[in-house]
């Protein structure tokens, strides 16, 4: 059975994973908004940004979060002069780190879905007088409906499942920044191999679970499949 | 009476528009031209769906465009309805969600009953219920000409509608189109490269070619004009619009007054001073210099040699006037050559034969 510590791991997880995939939706909404109508030069070299972490060690992302939201480092600094401490080792640290570690899973499904679009339904609406922000809303919301089931589902569960960027800038404080996949890690550390069963086989039916109703009960058409 | 004032000029890199037009502020008038004339970026610039560097353009009075002043109304701002070539329907509403789109966002109290007007003008008010994908290539294009004009537009522009339909379809639509052309009171800018959509729907033609624009007009003036590529091809024609005068029941004909005479057509169905659209080609005008007595050809009328232009093969064109119409015929050089037809000469025609459009 899960111990309630496990069970405290879970819920901190899903909070986590809860909150980034909230901020993320609202981020990369608009940035995947403007990644796919710009021609701008910073087109590229923000898109290479974002899908960074796909290709990055988490380690690697965790060890320069680490740096930068030190006492010395620029966002450290900065948090520190608004009065809100460090993030390392904190909740929000944690959050932070997840937006910008699954920041990917959720803007390039978004940006296939707005790609797929294509101009012509905006041009139809701004015929029938809804001014762009307007038909962002009433067109092409509804319209990538599909992607944004594709994202955030995507954003969740990469989050529940990340641990290296975790371990570099959350460390392992219960309640505060013990997260599942860690406390799996715990568990094998000190044979505890029922526990990891159990916790692992949780995660195990989560994630299956979710990508079944993705690739099911979703028309397969009307969803931007992430991998095909 | 000018209403419509455009004037454009744009690059891309293989392609660049250059125009300066004034059309009237009532009727059909059709941009025609083969696809790279610049017909449809034309009406994309006048709907502000592209945005030209330098021009100016004003509809009714209102400035909608003038880049000297640095004015450019962005396209929702602006009174018209769009008609796009695939429908462009919105596939996540209903067809009644679609056509009440644009109502939503304008303030008229009009609209409903004007929606209603559209919805049955149409005849698309069994289709309400459905999705855009239930729907076969003609109903998509009714709802979107019945959403453009649902909102009682002050224009309306319409790019290729039939373009992307196959025969049938096209022949399900036009007599909606004749409708609109007789009902609405305001311009409609109709982009086509269908010869039979401007002899069905113009009132003014517009001839576009390489994006510039080489002739601008009323239609019949304008399909006649021998220095145009028009009065030469296979299938010259000039509309001519005309009123039903009386019915022949006994011989299944009907004639059918213009100003400065009549012709005979087979039986219209349609009341006494109704109006019609016929169209003659060129190829089935001929010229005698005398009144044929003996002639199986029922409509034999007086007419003037206006203008004649030689081909470089065996072929002739003849711009006549007949009464107030302008005529175009089609003969052999040789003809022209022995009967000794010159300018001014007063001829006989024989029409053959005419097509009803309406």
């Amino acid at each position: 059975m899960l111990s309630s510590a496990d069970l405290d791991t879970l819920l901190l997880t899903f909070k986590v994973a809860g909150i980034a995939t909230t901020i993320l939706l609202l981020v990369g909404t608009p940035l995947a908004w403007w990644l796919t109508r710009t021609r701008s030069v910073w087109k590229g070299p923000i898109n290479a940004i974002v899908a960074l972490p796909l290709v990055l060690p988490p380690t690697v992302l965790g060890f320069y979060l680490l740096v930068l939201m030190g006492p010395t480092g620029a966002i450290g600094q900065l948090t520190n002069w608004l009065g809100l401490g460090t993030l390392p080792f904190t909740f929000y640290g944690l959050v932070v780190g997840s937006v910008l570690y699954s920041i990917p899973f959720v803007v390039q499904p978004l940006q296939t879905a707005f790609a797929m679009i294509g101009k012509q339904p905006l041009e139809a609406a701004a015929t029938l007088r809804a001014s762009p922000f307007d038909s962002f809303f009433s067109v092409v919301m509804p319209l990538a409906k599909p992607g944004f089931i594709t994202a955030t589902i995507l954003g969740f569960t990469h989050t529940v499942g990340e641990f290296g960027v975790v371990l570099m800038i959350g460390g392992n404080i219960p309640n505060k920044t013990r997260v599942v996949s860690v406390q799996i890690y715990n568990h094998v550390e000190a044979l505890e191999y029922t526990d990891a069963h159990w916790l692992a086989g949780c995660l195990l039916l989560f994630s299956f679970t979710v990508l079944l109703i993705l690739y099911t009960q979703l028309k397969a058409s009307t969803v931007t499949q992430p991998f095909k | 009476m000018t209403d419509i004032k455009a004037r454009f000029r744009l690059a891309y890199d293989d392609f660049s528009l250059n125009v300066d037009l004034s059309l009237p502020g009532t009727g059909v008038s059709v941009l025609f031209g083969q696809s790279g004339s610049g017909k449809t970026t034309l009406l994309r610039c006048i709907a502000g769906l592209e945005q030209a560097p330098k021009g100016y353009l004003k509809i009714n009075g209102t400035i909608w465009q003038d880049s000297e002043r640095k004015i450019f109304l962005p396209t929702y701002k602006r009174p018209l309805g769009y008609v796009f070539q695939d429908a462009n329907l919105f596939s996540h509403l209903t067809v009644l969600d679609n056509l009440q789109y644009g109502l939503k966002r304008i303030k008229n109290n009009l609209g409903i009953i004007k929606l209603n007007q559209t919805i049955e003008l149409l005849g698309v008010g069994h289709l309400l219920e459905r999705m855009p994908s239930n729907l076969s290539g003609g109903e998509r294009q009714r709802i979107a000409i019945a959403r453009a004009l649902a909102l009682n537009p002050e224009i309306l522009l319409m790019d290729e509608p039939l373009a992307s339909l196959d025969l049938k379809r096209k022949q399900e639509i036009l007599p909606y189109l004749s409708r609109l052309h007789q009902q609405l009171d305001i311009p409609v800018l109709y982009v086509t490269h269908s010869q039979q959509e401007v002899a069905q729907l113009a009132d003014t033609l517009v001839i576009l070619e390489n994006g510039r624009c080489l002739a601008s007009g009323p239609l019949a003036e304008t399909q006649s004009r021998l220095d145009l590529p028009l009065a030469q091809d296979r299938e010259a024609a000039t509309v001519w619009q005309v009123h039903i005068a009386e019915h022949e029941s006994d011989y299944h004909l009907t004639r059918v007054q213009f100003d400065g005479g009549s012709l005979s057509l087979s039986l219209v169905e349609a009341e006494i001073g109704s109006p019609l659209r016929v169209q003659i080609y060129a190829r089935d005008v001929s010229i005698a210099l005398t009144e044929p007595s003996a002639t199986s050809i029922l409509n034999v009328l007086p007419a003037v040699i206006k203008q004649i232009t030689e081909g470089r093969d065996s072929q002739a064109v003849v711009q006549l006037k007949v009464g107030q119409q302008l005529l175009l015929a089609h003969i052999t050089r040789k003809s022209l050559l022995m009967l000794g037809l010159r300018i001014g000469m007063s001829v006989f025609v024989q029409i053959k034969g005419t097509s009803i459009l309406n």
